[in-house]
């Protein structure tokens, strides 16, 4: 039982992380039609911004991280406005050319961050309670995935609120649904759109700062690699759907912790909650092409 | 219906092209506008129409020129052409089927007072039904909001495409007297495929035919001869 209660939850951290970085994507997809490949870039951002904060701040924890915390949204916000405004918005509706940028950013600074900062992942000074562990039904849980649950909920409720409850949100949610009628009614859905670009870039960012937590340390290539399981939530879930995002993001994590877990256990085969993660979104795409909570197209 | 209160024309048209595709849609359309009134653009489908109340808008790229109050259209953006005072009804009606009435209006509100007062004396089912999801209303009050979201703000000029398409006779009479009451306060142009709708509401005509100004005109004087009206809108005038 213990076991189950751990994998449930350290699965829904590992999807906690994933919704950090897969929400954003989803609202700039379905916002402006524009899927991002240089997204994990903020998350990496993030990663390393904590880092440099924490380790040269004279606080003690928790201040220390949660300055770096705050430390590295304000980056994360200022590279996703960065990004979409220099390099975005002027292949707006190219969307070959926005794939080819964005991927050609994500293997550029990759390589930059790992001029200056090495290739090898650099140990992150997690604060002290992130290291131990809390007892729930007989389960040891490491409180890193306590944290990262917790965080990625407060920023559910937060975008849940300000998609609800702001003139902002209101523009974002009928930009969703019809952008060229957004504009038809005098509102610049593009301020809107960079607003969502870097509120993604805020939550990219966190998911970096806390899987350093959840991983021990930030990597060059962590954007990258967690940016495909991303992808995979954001289809899995219904490309352009918050809500799905949110849903998706929870059976990703789930299902790659047990299988991960239990293919490891009885056949010795450790990258299996990849694998059964690939094959969910196919079962999902010949089932229900427009994801779980998508709108059928036609 | 109101007459033209002035002959200063509000809305200029000049040798305006729009390619969609492969298509050449508007092959150098010129009209005027005059301030107040209803303008009908009218013609048989496929003619241009609705592309034309599009070009207006900068919602498809166009060549040409479009001046309101003398100020050129072309080189701005959708949001900055609808702020210099122009409404919009489009012909889908197009509303936001999963925001709630209210946040259709709200939405759709640019000035510091928007006139809901207005918008509830004509559509007093809207009030009622504000916090309705609008994707489930009816098509006839999915129009209402349509058009009611037009009628909030202060506007020079209001494009109406085909509002009464679809709809009931008691709602196209709903929608009419709507019309009717926001040609009080600005200038109309009007896509309408009935034309006693048309009839009704409009003074000027101008017809399209395969991209083109087939006939500028009165609207009654048009109508009024049935070889005229089957000449360009396929229909006899009666």
């Amino acid at each position: 039982m213990s076991t189950i209660i751990l994998l449930l939850v350290t699965g829904l951290g590992l999807g906690a992380l994933y919704f950090l970085i897969a929400s954003g994507l989803s609202l700039t997809y379905g916002l402006m039609r524009v899927l991002n490949f240089a997204h994990g870039i903020f998350l990496t951002v993030g990663g390393y911004a904590s880092w440099w904060i924490a380790v040269r701040l004279p606080l003690e924890d928790p201040w220390r991280f949660l300055v770096a915390l705050v430390g590295c949204m304000l980056v994360g916000a200022i590279v996703a406005a960065a990004v979409e405004v220099s390099l975005i918005r002027p292949l707006y509706r190219r969307h070959i050319e926005q794939v080819l940028v964005t991927v050609g950013l994500a293997l550029a600074f990759t390589a930059l961050v790992q001029g200056i900062f090495g290739a090898d992942p650099i140990s992150y000074p997690a604060p002290r309670w992130t290291q131990g562990v809390t007892q729930l039904a007989g389960a040891n849980i490491p409180n890193s995935r306590l944290l990262a649950i917790a965080v990625a909920a407060a920023v559910f409720l937060l975008l849940s609120a300000f998609l609800r409850f702001t003139r902002w949100g209101l523009i974002v949610r009928a930009g969703v649904e019809n952008r060229a009628m957004v504009t038809a009614l005098g509102i610049d859905v593009q301020r809107a759109f960079t607003l969502v670009f870097a509120l993604g870039g805020v939550a990219a960012a966190l998911a970096g700062a806390l899987g350093a937590l959840y991983f021990g340390n930030i990597d060059p290539q962590r954007g990258t690699a967690t940016l495909i399981f991303a992808f995979i939530v954001i289809v899995i879930g219904g490309l352009g759907s918050f809500t799905g995002s949110v849903l998706a993001a929870v059976v990703v994590g789930l299902l790659q912790q047990f299988i991960n877990y239990y293919a490891s256990v009885y056949w010795g085969f450790s990258a299996a909650g990849d694998l059964s993660v690939v094959l969910l979104l196919a079962v999902v795409l010949l089932w229900r092409p427009q994801g779980l909570l998508g709108r059928s197209v036609g | 219906m109101s007459a033209p209160t002035a002959t200063r024309n509000l809305l200029e048209v000049d040798d305006v092209h729009v390619h969609l595709g492969e298509s050449h849609i508007l092959q150098g359309v010129s009209f005027q506008v005059p301030v107040g009134g209803v303008t009908a653009l009218l013609g048989r489908n496929g003619a241009g129409k609705t592309t034309t109340i599009k070009a207006i808008l900068g919602l498809v790229g166009r060549s040409g020129s479009i001046r309101l109050s003398e100020r050129e259209l072309t080189r701005m953006p959708t949001h900055q052409i609808v702020r210099l005072g122009v409404g919009y009804v489009p012909e889908e009606r197009e509303i936001f089927s999963e925001l709630s009435v209210a946040e259709n209006l709200k939405l759709a509100e640019r000035d510091k007072a928007p006139r809901y007062d207005l918008v509830f004396e004509l559509f007093p089912e809207l009030e009622q039904r504000r916090a309705q999801a609008a994707g489930s209303l009816s098509g006839g009050q999915q129009q209402m909001v349509a058009i009611a979201r037009a009628l909030l703000n202060d506007n020079q000029i209001i494009l109406v495409d085909e509002p009464t398409k679809g709809l009931s006779p008691l709602m196209v009479t709903n929608a009419t007297t709507a019309l009717k009451r926001a040609a009080q306060a600005a200038t109309l142009l009007l896509v309408e495929q009935n034309l006693q709708v048309a009839r009704t509401l409009a003074d000027k005509v101008v017809v399209l035919d395969q991209g083109r100004v087939a006939y500028t005109g009165d609207v009654a004087e048009l109508l009024a001869d049935p070889a005229l009206a089957r000449l360009y809108l396929g229909v006899g005038g009666h």
